[in-house]
């Protein structure tokens, strides 16, 4: 079996297996601890606060008015680079219709010389994120290995997957190989570090913003 | 001299002597009992981006990253990765985290008590939505249970439990109470036996603020509210809440509720007192166990309602302009943001907001206790510079707040940095503005 074959087969599917378990056991796992009941007296009604934990859902993407002057371009940073990740991942026609094979839809993509100039920008945006956490004295002194590893493997990701559009680097099945094998190291790792946010992010913002809204406070 | 665990000896009072191995103990036995599935998301959802750092004014002030607002919770998130996350066995095969030490703990007890006012300034701006506050809170809970909350705190808190009052003081609370209706001529009802509104005072008030004290009783008077003191339930703040003693909290606590069902009361009115609020509205009913068979307001709430109803009626005051400082655990954690700026609107005050107001307001300095905390002085002196620089900006002649604690720490500020300004309390300009008959009976 050739490393393109091994990768796209038996790697495959034990990184997503991986995947899926893990990512269910880690949400599953804390969700089984004790829950406790709040038995003050709400000031909103629950119709209210509901609501208002769906609106934070969308207003926390951006800083308040406030903060926005020390920590405006720090998350448009951010949310650039997610942005162009989206993009690669979900508007490439060669991922398309990999995703197709798995979930049986299909939609158009984006022109490949668009995705390459996308994957491009993104990957220099992500040198910047990296450069920002070694240099920023409060994220160097957050960040371990979950951090550096994280942007490591998806680094790896977008690399492999420029290498192998532009044809660079040695054989195309060997890049193309590498390339999705490092996806298949990406799902094992995705349970057990950060990229977890990406499942957190949007119950987080919700159960913050209700809660804050109960009390009727601003979220 | 220090302990085993290299923490001084005059930071911690000698009832709080522990070995190292006992105050890990305790920390993670009060740390156990602390995380629940809300807290867990909270620790899991952190994608370190240092985000929240940029919210709180220790960090602003000094641009030093250890006050960091996550970087606060380490320990208990490092413990919470090691013994109670669902990969915590993978964590502790491979010896990935390692297991919380005395070292750290002590270490952490500046980070969690002095550079900390539980302000929740940071929970507003994690772009995950994670309440960092609520963490500190909990991880304040575990540091009690080590034997770590300083020294001023946990004496504070021992004191108030068993005796009901924070501090031994030359007169009884209760006499000195009854004196300042005597001094400012206000009739002071105590211990009736049944009242439709229950009334507690900040300890605070008392000591340093007897027109406060004189101001909540005209205001009542004026209403003719049926209401009363009560002596075994008079002091309306919560240093079990400061120092991390949840159960502490609860016996503080239970006594004003068990007061406030004796008198069969419908409100227990909280005084100008920030953090007596978040501990009576939004926590005493989980530590009681059930629903609070009253409501609980704080008196600004309270008479913002009163004038609405129209039993309220203001005259209009000569403030000039006027600025306003936001209580966090009022207004922030507590949500009472409209009902001091409808009373001073009723008295015709057209406020000149801070830069930064409403939920957005930068902590005073002084809440969570960090006020009380000897040692924290020369970094909250720093830290609230900024806030300082704020109502210097406005141009305000007057500068108003409802929180007693708040009101204490400017003025601690103005005689600190010979500040220029005087703060007074909205309550106070209340009662002097007092118009009509307004009394329902």
């Amino acid at each position: 079996m050739d490393l393109l074959s091994f990768a796209r087969g038996p790697a495959l599917k034990v990184a997503l297996a991986v995947f899926c378990l893990g990512v269910g056991w880690r949400i599953v796992g804390f969700w089984l601890l004790r829950h406790r009941r709040n038995l003050n007296k709400p000031r909103a009604s629950v119709l209210k606060f509901l609501s208002e934990g769906f609106v934070a859902v969308g207003s926390r993407s951006w800083p308040h008015r406030e903060f926005i002057g020390r920590t405006g371009a720090g998350e448009a940073l951010g949310y650039s680079y997610h942005l162009g990740l989206f993009a690669v991942v979900l508007l490439f026609t060669p991922h398309i219709l990999f995703l197709g094979s798995l979930f049986g839809i299909t939609w158009p993509g984006l022109p490949s010389s668009l995705i390459t100039m996308i994957s491009v920008l993104t990957l220099t945006l992500f040198l910047a994120v990296l450069f920002r956490r070694v240099t920023n004295p409060v994220m160097r002194m957050l960040s371990n290995f979950d951090d550096y590893f994280s942007w490591f493997i998806t680094a790896l990701v977008m690399v492999t997957g420029l290498a192998a559009t532009a044809h660079i680097g040695g054989p195309y099945q060997i890049i193309l190989g590498v390339h999705i094998l490092s996806v298949d190291v990406l799902l094992i790792w995705f349970p057990f570090g950060k990229l977890m946010h990406a499942f957190y992010i949007f119950p987080s913002r919700a159960i913050n913003g209700a809660l804050l809204a109960r009390k009727g406070a601003v979220s | 001299m220090s302990d085993a665990t290299g923490v001084l000896a005059a930071d911690l009072a000698p009832e709080q002597a522990k070995t190292p191995e006992a105050r890990v103990a305790g920390a993670m036995h009060g740390f156990a009992q602390e995380i629940g599935a809300l807290s867990a998301f909270r620790l899991e959802s952190c994608i370190h981006c240092g985000i929240c750092a940029d919210a709180c004014h220790f960090y602003i002030a000094t641009e030093d990253p250890q006050y960091t607002p996550v970087w606060k919770v380490e320990p208990f998130k490092q413990a919470y990765k090691r013994e109670a996350s669902p990969f915590a066995p993978l964590y502790r095969l491979l010896g990935l985290k390692r297991a919380v030490t005395a070292d750290q703990l002590v270490q952490w007890q500046h980070l969690l008590f002095d550079s900390c006012n539980m302000c929740g300034r940071c929970s507003l701006i994690c772009p995950m939505g994670i309440d960092v506050a609520a963490l500190i809170e909990q991880a304040r809970h575990a540091m009690f249970d080590a034997g770590l909350a300083p020294k001023e705190l946990y004496q504070k808190a021992a004191h108030q439990r068993a005796t009901g009052q924070p501090e031994a003081s030359t007169e009884p609370y209760r006499e000195q109470l009854l004196a300042i209706g005597t001094r400012f001529a206000v009739e002071i009802p105590l211990d009736k036996p049944e009242a439709e509104v229950m009334l507690c005072v900040p300890r605070t008030d008392i000591e340093h603020y007897p027109s406060a004290v004189a101001a909540l009783a005209r205001v009542m008077q004026h209403l003719g509210i049926s209401r009363t003191f009560r002596s075994d339930g008079l002091v309306a703040e919560n240093y079990g809440y400061y120092a991390g003693g949840k159960s502490w909290q609860r016996d503080i606590s239970l006594r004003l509720i068990e007061q406030a069902i004796l008198v069969k009361a419908k409100t227990l009115l909280v005084p100008e007192c920030g953090h007596a609020y978040t501990a009576l509205r939004w926590e005493a009913a989980d530590l009681y166990g059930k629903p609070l068979p009253f409501t609980v307001r704080h008196v600004t709430e309270f008479l913002a309602d009163e004038l609405q109803a129209g039993r309220l009626k203001l005259a209009q005051a000569a403030t000039g302009k006027t600025t306003f400082h936001d209580p966090c655990q009022l207004v922030r954690k507590g949500g009472v943001n409209d009902a001091p700026r409808a009373l001073m609107k009723a008295m015709g005050i057209e406020l000149d907001e801070l830069k930064n107001h409403g939920g957005f307001s930068f902590c005073c300095g002084g809440g969570g206790g960090v006020l009380d905390i000897e040692r924290a002085a020369p970094l909250r002196y720093r830290t609230m510079q900024n806030k300082l620089r704020e109502i210097d900006d406005t141009g305000a002649e007057t500068f108003l707040t409802s929180c007693s604690d708040c009101r204490r720490t400017f003025d601690d500020a103005q005689a600190h940095f010979s500040w220029n300004k005087s703060t007074h309390s909205l309550l106070e300009l209340v009662a002097k503005n007092l118009a009509g008959a307004g009394n329902r009976t």
